[in-house]
């Protein structure tokens, strides 16, 4: 067992002394981008661990809604903390993730990509209906405190993307231990012979239940910060089928090679969409889709493979 | 529960049922010959609406016949799905067959957002109303309820393209042929099949399908953008309810969700919003390859 303490361990450090460092500079707008990045990164790293046995979910705006949609509503019951908070949404989205397993874990290829869009669509149908959970309005969320202190504006902002940007390392070095461990292995054995890993002696449903346990846990982690950032839970930005089509998005476009990968695409992804908004307003999801496409046609193993070329090159030459 | 609530229900059920029909089969077929989800199909059901609309304004608006504006219904439908056969199966699907499924869905997903911006730089955001056609046709009572004979008529619509569509696939030359082609691409063509000819075919019929459920179904609605995304999730729960790839499953899929969607409007409007997922959630659950999936040939 290698240690800790391999190439991806301090590129996740660096990175993250420098967004930490960043934070104190960066205009408020780009805050704004940088924790939505966060936010859809964390679902898209979720996916990357279901990819990497070959498994496509189109819903998991169904974990990333239930995590910003628990925040949303145990704060209009008085708990107002940051780390409560966070703790609750992700775990409630785990919990999820856990019972609904018990069903997925048995699909597999386009089966399990549509049984949880269909799970997710029926989440934002109950949120739609429900008057007590916004309906179509949403609801308001307002600046969390952390561990009783409270702060206003720009302030709160920074302290907010400083936390996230903390609990993403973390995740991230989890779940880079958890796919370098034997069990996160075995999944790239799952996605070319079932029956084989069978015959070494794992149960494939187990494996993949985990997966996905861990899929949820990270996409309402997701739910959660984008609830924070965005200061507003509705149904159709946060549990409609595009949703999860933009999560799938990310993920193709970072490719899988490592847990980076997700975090960075989903800042290349935020920066197209948001200048792509920003300039060209009426042909916004033009650019979004034509951009995909390029992508899916000449980068297929997505933006971490740019990356891993320009070092093979290194090591030929 | 009395009669009167149950011939509505039947009626609305069978309705929406067969507006479900006409948009679900277009993207099974085009499943079931490809084994690609197509999530473009959204987007050819809400051109479909658009063309029809506009030309149903200007055609209407010269003092032509009137029954000729079922005319330009078809024609729109039939000119979109040729465009589109180019476009999406030539022109992006093509070179796209090797990779794995979910890339390809992905890639559709896309494209369907793009066409999402072209539909509104043609068309713009407002509404578009092309009520004549229903207007044209009258109404009729059902238990002392009046219902448009438009409406009705898509029943009919459905069935016969069902029972074309049925026709085509067991009775002809054809149907034989695109059989061979879904069993085994390779030999089909080693025995001198076209099966590029045939894929194109197939998703053109496909995309005809997807444009004229929104033709057909564009008098009865107010085509504004949006459309689309929300009829492919629609489409998608339908053809999994069914068995994707099985026209039989499509039929009896929307039948389902059109008479439980009507039921729950009428009767328990809370649900309204998801029992179509939740129904195909338990139908997965139940059978995990929908309730007519087609059977797999076994390769050696």
């Amino acid at each position: 067992m290698k240690g800790v303490y391999d190439k991806t361990f301090w590129g996740l450090t660096i990175g993250l002394v420098a967004v930490l460092l960043l934070n104190l500079f960066l205009a408020d707008w780009l805050r704004g981008i940088g924790l939505q990045s966060l936010s859809r990164g964390m679902v898209a790293l979720g996916l990357l661990v279901l990819w990497r046995t070959g498994l496509v979910s189109f819903g998991h705006a169904l974990f990333f809604g239930f995590g910003a949609y628990t925040a949303a509503l145990l704060q209009r019951v008085g708990i107002n903390d940051f780390f409560v908070l966070l703790l609750a949404g992700t775990a409630s989205a785990g919990l999820l993730a856990y019972g609904l397993g018990f069903l997925l874990r048995r699909y597999r290829a386009i089966y399990f990509a549509l049984l949880n869009m269909a799970f997710s669509m029926i989440l934002w149908g109950v949120i739609a209906k429900l008057e007590v959970l916004g309906s179509t309005d949403g609801i308001g969320v307002r600046p969390p405190s952390y561990l009783g202190f409270a702060f206003e504006g720009e302030t709160n902002q920074m302290i907010l993307f400083a936390f996230t940007a903390i609990f993403t390392y973390l995740v991230a070095l989890a779940t880079h231990l958890y796919l370098r461990s034997t069990l996160g292995h075995l999944t790239m054995a799952v996605r070319e012979n079932e029956i084989r890993v069978e015959y070494l002696g794992y149960s494939v449903e187990r494996a993949i239940h985990l997966k996905y346990i861990i899929s949820g846990l990270v996409a309402g982690f997701g739910g959660v910060v984008m609830a924070f950032a965005v200061g507003h839970v509705d149904p159709d930005s946060m549990a409609y089928w595009p949703v999860s089509g933009d999560f799938v998005f990310i993920t193709i476009l970072s490719g899988s090679g490592n847990v980076a990968a997700p975090i960075i695409g989903a800042v290349v992804y935020e920066m197209i969409r948001s200048y792509a908004f920003e300039y060209f307003p009426h042909v916004w999801q033009l650019i979004m889709g034509g951009s995909l496409l390029l992508i899916i046609m000449f980068l297929p193993d997505g933006l971490w493979s740019l990356l891993e070329r320009t070092r093979r090159k290194k090591s030929v030459g | 529960m009395n009669l009167q609530l149950l011939a509505v229900i039947t009626v609305d059920g069978l309705v929406y049922a067969s507006y479900l029909f006409m948009v679900a089969v277009g993207l099974t077929v085009i499943f079931g010959v490809q084994k690609v989800l197509n999530v473009t199909h959204g987007a050819f059901y809400s051109f479909g609406a658009y063309l029809a609309a506009q030309m149903i304004g200007l055609y209407y608006g010269a003092d032509w016949p009137a029954y000729g504006g079922f005319a330009i219904i078809v024609l729109s439908a039939v000119f979109l799905g040729v465009v589109f056969a180019f476009l999406i199966e030539r022109g992006l699907l093509k070179y796209l067959y090797h990779r794995d499924e979910h890339i390809i869905v992905l890639a559709t997903f896309a494209a369907f957002l793009m066409l999402e911006d072209i539909q509104i730089l043609i068309w713009g955001m407002n509404p578009y109303l092309a009520f004549q056609p229903m207007a044209e046709l009258g109404t009729t009572d059902i238990a002392d309820l009046t219902f448009d004979n438009y409406s009705l008529s898509m029943i009919a619509l459905s069935f016969v393209i069902a029972a074309v569509l049925w026709y085509a696939l067991k009775r002809t030359i054809w149907g034989k042929m695109l059989l061979a082609v879904i069993y085994d691409r390779e030999v089909s063509q080693a025995m001198g099949i076209n099966v590029t000819a045939v894929f194109l075919g197939t998703f053109m019929i496909g995309a005809f399908l997807g444009a004229l459920g929104g033709a057909y179904i564009a008098p009865t609605i107010s085509v504004q953008p949006g459309i689309g995304v929300e009829v492919i999730v629609l489409a998608f729960a339908v053809v999994v309810i069914g068995g994707m790839g099985s026209i039989p499953g499509a039929l009896i899929g929307s039948i389902i969700v059109g008479l439980s969607r009507a039921a729950a409007v009428h009767m328990l409007p809370e649900v309204e919003l998801f029992v179509i997922y939740a129904i195909m959630a338990l139908v997965l659950a139940i059978r995990p390859q929908g309730l007519f999936a087609p059977v797999q040939a076994r390769k050696i």
